[in-house]
């Protein structure tokens, strides 16, 4: 027990550097800071109910993708069953026998409301460290 | 012995279970809702393109197809020759139909180029050879790209007897003055190739080139249709114009057919 002096000090400094993320965020004030994706105005409900969106929107995607690359098949007609009576009642779809369907595609569908992928798209998946590959290809309206 | 074999065969089914529920589950909430085509979209037992190569000698058909085609499907202009990317382009006639083509064969035919596409072959060679099936056969005889899946290894390139498949060795937004966001730019590394303008159709319209040709060109100019239904346009004219198809003796059995 000749070292303890040394043992208890590094791992002091150990723990320091283990927990920094932590107390350097609250020490900036940043502790309840939650990203702001901006929301489109004017619009009465995304494809699916926000809760499912946020939770499952990737999973959405990967599935629109397929089905339209793969299988040929290019309107989606939601599990929530948006009731209408014309196209107007579908925001950015279209009117079916009284329910929603929407054309299975990022930039002609999801983008036509999200205009801004910066302001919308990029808040969340910055502040999750998250880089998805969409925009290799795909192209936001208002890209800045 | 018999007790750890017992132990293993009940976790082993229990996990068996366990896995056949779940998967339904995250499906279900994973999944979301059900797909279909779009009312109005034009559907075929086999599609095939019918190019009247009388009609469409002229160097401003050519272009006028050529640019469509490029313009709606952000397909870059890049200036270095060995880089460069196409969907449809003119080569010289001897070159489009080494076999058929001598030097006493027609003047005409000879004189001018003509216009090549990938022939949506009935057995693709760049399917066979795709190591991650990023390129397929639908069940209409389109063969077409999944962007998403290639890795860039180009054996489909190598494997194409008719050059139809280029390889992005830049980044193609580079070359694009005015790219569309309403279709998706490739990336750099990945092959791509004409669709037969899968989109298009999917909404009722025809292929950009066809529209284009019979817009500078006529009507007739090309045709494209349906070849498993005997009274379309096309079978019509199949069975009436004499028609080349682009190295036949390979077995690939192109689609794209060139009225002489």
């Amino acid at each position: 027990m000749h070292d303890s002096g040394k043992i208890i000090g590094g791992l002091v400094i150990f723990v320091a550097g283990l927990t920094f993320p932590f107390w350097f965020t609250l020490a900036a004030g940043q502790a309840d800071y939650r990203p702001d994706p901006e929301r489109p105005t004017g619009q009465k409900h995304c494809v699916e109910d926000t809760a499912y969106m946020k939770a499952w929107h990737m999973d959405l995607l990967d599935h629109w993708r397929d089905e339209v690359v793969r299988n040929g098949q290019r309107v989606y007609l939601p599990d929530k069953r948006w009731p209408c009576s014309r196209d107007e009642d579908c925001t950015g779809g279209f009117c079916q026998q009284g329910s929603c369907r929407y054309d299975m595609s990022l930039t002609n569908n999801c983008l036509e409301c999200h205009r801004s992928r910066a302001r919308f798209c990029d808040r969340c998946h910055d502040y999750l460290e998250v880089k998805p590959y969409c925009w290799d290809c795909h192209l936001a309206p208002e890209e800045e | 012995m018999d007790e750890s074999r017992r132990n293993f065969l009940k976790v082993a089914g229990s996990a068996a279970v366990g896995a056949a529920w779940a998967v339904p589950v995250v499906k279900a909430l994973a999944g979301g809702g059900k797909t279909q085509t779009w009312p109005g979209g034009r559907a075929a037992r086999r599609w095939a393109l019918v190019i009247d190569v009388n009609k469409c000698s002229s160097p401003a058909v050519q272009r006028a197809c050529a640019e469509a085609c490029h313009r709606v499907h952000n397909v870059p202009h890049v200036p270095e020759h060995k880089h460069e990317v196409k969907w449809i382009w003119s080569t010289g006639f001897e070159n489009a139909f080494p076999e058929q083509a001598h030097h006493d064969y027609r003047r005409d035919l000879l004189e001018n180029p003509v216009m090549v596409l990938c022939n949506h072959c009935e057995r693709p060679p760049c399917v066979r050879v795709c190591p991650t099936q990023a390129t397929f056969k639908r069940p209409d005889g389109v063969v077409m790209m999944d962007m998403h899946r290639c890795i860039g290894c180009r054996y489909c390139i190598a494997a194409c007897p008719y050059g139809a498949r280029s390889f992005n060795w830049e980044d193609p937004l580079k070359y694009l003055d005015h790219p569309r966001p309403d279709y998706p730019h490739r990336t750099k590394g990945v092959v791509e190739k004409c669709t037969f303008c899968t989109e298009r159709l999917a909404r009722g319209l025809e292929p950009a080139c066809v529209e284009a040709a019979v817009r500078v060109a006529g009507p007739g100019a090309m045709v494209f249709g349906d070849v498993g239904d005997p009274n379309s346009a096309v079978s019509q004219l199949l069975r009436t114009k004499t028609t080349l198809r682009r190295k036949p003796g390979l077995g690939t059995e192109p689609h794209v057919f060139y009225v002489v």
